[in-house]
């Protein structure tokens, strides 16, 4: 094949000191010549690059330092409507010749699949915007280790019933995606995420709780202090300190931020392209249809600087755009990947990989305003287990978090279940708070659920 | 073992790059020159395949190829850590370099004359990928395919997933470790979906194991887990609400046993006991169990999905009891923790991969049989669920609180199994569930090999298994009240 038409790198972009964006684009250049060179009618390619630091403090020591230097290089080969993937982490020329080899030699094997292809091109990026995702953090280990000990004796030094401690943890990460396709398509980008978190372990009446607090961002001054992540780690334990079980019943329940995002994720999986198309979903045919109260609203935000969900292109090269996802309640877009829309019929959304940056809306109570419109119920601030079924909505999960009274936090509960179903759920939310969590692809404030059933005692 | 995989491994590992016995010696010199009590290299190369079917068609195939070699330096409680994906010596004293960055300067160190490390021969050291030719993988999963589709017309969709994976070790350290493992891993797995008046449900099957892919073709077994998966998802089809709150509970043999991975398993870990963050820490000798239990690890049965010849610091894998009628008797250990808690490794240092730190890990988790007839002790329920299969399950491992959830459950009332419900997840607290139970089958089963443990972001293959058990008084997460 002939060289790619356009390389696009966004302009004022830095990247990592130990990246050549060059040699990286020129390396899946190559891959696309040797795929069109096996034989294949088209050809998409896409490399990770990537190095960090991790180092984790307990009590004060050291625990682990470790140095992460990752790369991976994925081809995906199209024979008519066949085809065939591979990958590697090794980028020498032989061990390449040989990825492509064996995904073309897959592909002999796979079923021709009407749908299968590259994106149309007229989808792909044109231009790149340079989103502010990559920032290094000029940090070596000692300033590393001072950090994490910092955040951990903020915690320790809290409350007295904070005992014991599973340390604090500085990580550092920065690297380079490249993406390639026979449309011409090949574009790069750096991005970077440093986090920092604290889990401290409380203990009264020989009984132990824990919990944990961490603050992540794409640039190191977007970070929460060490000394305030460290308190905070120590304040969520030692009110968790005395949980007992709760008496079964039918009540509202509000889910904290940090967990409202998953009730979120349950939707966004639920009208993902490929659950749709598999029938493997509780929202089959609910486009333009309600699914939530008539004054929320939910979009999805790709090019938000520095966010952690943003992303130029999508992970097929697929301009990634603004939306609504919901509007007044009602749904207004599916997320589709090129393959998943062709099987529906419909048109890709930029989602090949996930969604970028979701916001939920805010019915303009804070955190306090949500309790007091709860009354008596249940804040739940912990989830365990997987008890979610994608296909019929049934909903039933593992919780900690605190009983409600008359707007209060009454104390604090564990060994309980919550469950309903997510349609009736998400009909049944009754208010959004202000209280947005930042530190994910969903940001979201605490969500109050009209009623579900809490088991117990 | 010891003989044919450490040629294979260092065939496959160390050849390519010129790696030689000096280069290792060399690096682990470097690392030794600080103050380091203890230093290892792990060396991983893994070739993966999978193949996957829906509507009727194999859609996707997929070939990958992992590979590098992990330095670690230990010096008191400190671990430093580095790796790399090229296993060449200026690669590896470039990791050794930046692990030793962990102890202070002006160390000596001593390394030990390496002895090949005798491990089990539970496996053979194949190549799952090159068990059967790719057009005959292609038409596994076209009969499970079939096989689901004709076993009931409410069948509207079929997923069907066939994977292999060829992984070869070799560990070296400065103690005298010289050890290598080649371990196949085969798994399938199909989904399916039934429709029955506007209502659809799933059902799920599968399994696997250290073996090439044969296995599914013997005895019809992958027919077999499409059928189960059918039976499943056409139960679920008449499901009702499940009960909530505190009852009786009686689980089935086999997989059911994630109850004893989620609520003693993890916390008998050796690294929680260590940093005393386990519910269960500094209780050895104590009972925590009723005396009808006794519960083991045992990474040493053959072929299973859990099992290793020698784990990831080169120990031979070996049968801990954990828990022997009722009292705790011990903690699964890696070389790390048992050091510091004065204890004998055993054979339970794992990790996903060379660019992931081992750590104590289950292998085989499972509770011995007892006296009593399956059907007794449904009998002895007034009202209660009987719950045979599940998805997964978690735990808090400080609190001991954990959760397993049902994906096919029935009520049980006066005695007998009456009608199904939906799945639901069931609460209990670590430290005192296994107080609560009364009964215990003579029906030990193991999982069919499908179990996936995560811990600290890494993954390993695991196995789970017990016999029919009655619980009494677990919460259970349902609608109905």
């Amino acid at each position: 094949m002939s060289r790619p038409a356009h390389l696009l790198t966004p302009a004022s972009s830095a990247w990592p000191a130990d990246v050549d964006p060059q040699r990286l684009h020129d390396l899946v250049a190559q891959v696309l010549e040797r795929a069109r060179a096996a034989g294949a009618d088209a050809a998409e390619a896409g490399l990770t690059a990537d190095s960090g630091l991790s180092v984790n403090v307990r009590l004060g020591e050291v625990d682990t330092l470790e140095y992460h230097r990752d790369k991976g290089l994925g081809v995906t080969l199209y024979f008519g409507r066949r085809k065939g993937s591979a990958s590697t982490t090794d980028f020498s020329p032989r061990a390449i010749a040989e990825t492509v080899a064996a995904a073309a030699d897959i592909a002999r094997y796979t079923s021709e699949d009407p749908c299968a292809g590259l994106p149309d091109a007229a989808d792909l990026a044109r231009e790149i915007p340079d989103l502010d995702l990559y920032h290094a953090w000029d940090l070596d280990a000692d300033a590393a280790i001072a950090l994490a000990r910092e955040c951990e004796a903020a915690a320790l030094g809290f409350d007295a019933r904070i005992t014991n401690s599973e340390g604090a943890t500085l990580d550092t990460h920065g690297g380079y995606r490249v993406y390639g396709n026979t449309h011409g398509f090949l574009a790069g980008y750096a991005s970077s995420r440093h986090s920092l978190s604290c889990t401290v372990i409380g203990e009264e009446d020989g009984a132990m709780q824990r919990d944990y607090w961490y603050t992540v961002a794409r640039h190191p001054e977007d970070l929460e202090p060490a000394e305030a992540v460290g308190r905070h780690a120590a304040r969520r334990t030692v009110r968790r300190l005395g949980a007992r079980s709760m008496t079964t019943g039918r009540m509202p329940v509000l889910f904290a931020p940090e967990v409202a995002r998953g009730l979120v994720g349950h939707f966004l999986r639920a009208i993902n392209g490929h659950a749709l198309y598999r029938k493997a979903s509780f929202l089959l045919d609910h486009l333009g249809r309600p699914v939530f109260p008539d004054w929320l609203d939910m979009d999805e935000r790709p090019h938000l600087p520095r966010a952690l969900g943003s992303a130029p292109f999508d992970n097929e090269g697929v301009a990634t755009r603004s939306r609504h996802l919901v509007e007044g309640g009602v749904l207004k877009g599916y997320v589709l990947d090129s393959y998943s829309a062709r099987r529906l019929g419909l048109h890709t959304t930029g989602n090949a990989g996930g969604t970028h940056n979701v916001f939920v809306g805010d019915s303009g109570l804070d955190f306090d305003g949500l309790l007091e419109k709860m009354g008596d119920g249940l804040l739940v601030t912990e989830l365990m287990g997987q008890g979610v079924n994608p296909v019929t909505g049934d909903y039933s999960r593992g919780a900690a978090g605190f009983r409600i009274e008359n707007g209060a936090i009454a104390g604090p509960v564990h060994e309980i279940t919550i469950a309903g179903n997510l349609r009736d759920m998400y009909r049944g939310i009754v208010a959004t708070g202000t209280d947005y969590d930042r530190r994910g692809n969903v940001i979201t404030g605490s969500i109050l659920v009209g009623e579900m059933t809490v088991a117990g005692r | 073992m010891s003989a044919p995989a450490l040629d294979i491994a260092r065939r496959v590992l160390l050849e390519p790059g010129g790696v030689d016995d000096g280069a290792l010696q060399r690096t682990l010199d470097r690392i030794m020159g600080r103050a380091v009590d203890r230093a290892d290299l792990y060396f991983q190369t893994v070739r993966h395949e999978s193949w996957s079917l829906e509507d009727g068609i194999v859609r996707e195939g997929s070939h990958g190829i992992d590979q590098g070699v992990g330095a670690r330096a230990i010096a008191g409680e400190k671990t430093g850590f580095a790796y790399s994906d090229e296993i060449v010596a200026p690669a590896l004293e470039r990791a050794a370099e930046a692990a030793r960055a962990i102890a202070r300067s002006g160390g000596e160190g001593r390394i030990q004359a390496w002895r090949s490390v005798p491990g089990h021969d539970l496996y053979l050291p194949e190549d799952p990928l090159a068990s059967l030719p790719a057009a005959d993988k292609v038409a596994l999963l076209r009969r499970v395919d079939q096989a689901a589709r004709s076993a009931d017309p409410r069948v509207s969709q079929v997923f069907v997933s066939l994977a292999g994976v060829h992984e070869v070790i070799l560990v070296v350290d400065t103690e005298g470790t010289l050890a290598a493992d080649v371990r196949p891993l085969v798994r399938l797995n199909v989904t399916v979906i039934a429709e029955q008046g506007g209502r659809r449900e799933q059902g799920s099957a599968g399994g696997g194991g250290r073996f090439g892919y044969g296995w599914f073709l013997e005895d019809d077994r992958a027919g077999g887990f499409a059928r189960e998966a059918v039976r499943q998802a056409l139960v679920n089809l008449e499901a009702g609400e499940a009960p909530a709150g505190t009852m009786d509970v009686v689980l089935g043999p086999g997989w059911p046993g994630v109850l004893l991975h989620e609520a003693v398993g993890h916390g008998l870990e050796g690294d929680f006991n260590r940093k005393g963050s386990s519910a269960f820490a500094g209780r050895l000798g104590e009972r925590v169990a009723s005396p009808l239990c006794t519960v083991v690890d045992d990474g040493t049965l053959e072929h299973r999905r859990g099992s290793l010849n020698v784990d990831d610091e080169g120990v031979p894998t070996s049968r801990t009891v954990l828990i022997e009628n009722g009292v705790l008797k011990g903690y699964m250990q890696d070389r790390l923790n048992a050091r510091l808690m004065g204890m004998a490794p055993t054979g339970n240092g794992r990790r996903e991969s060379y660019a992931h730190l081992p750590m104590p890990r289950m292998t085989n988790t499972f509770m011995l049989p007892g006296a009593h007839d399956p059907q007794e002790i449904i009998a002895s329920v007034q009202r209660g669920l009987y719950a045979v299969n599940f998805g997964g399950g978690q735990v808090d491992i400080t609190s001991g609180k954990f959760v397993f959830s049902a994906c096919e459950a029935y009520l049980i009332e006066n005695g007998r199994v009456t009608r199904p419900v939906k799945g639901a997840t069931l609460v209990g607290n670590g430290p005192d569930v296994l107080t609560r139970v009364t009964m215990v089958g003579n029906d030990l089963q193991l999982d069919t090999g499908i179990g996936t443990c995560g811990k600290e972001g890494q993954s390993v293959p695991v196995g789970v298994g017990q016999p029919t058990l009655k619980v009494e008084g677990l919460t259970v997460g349902g609608t109905a009240h």
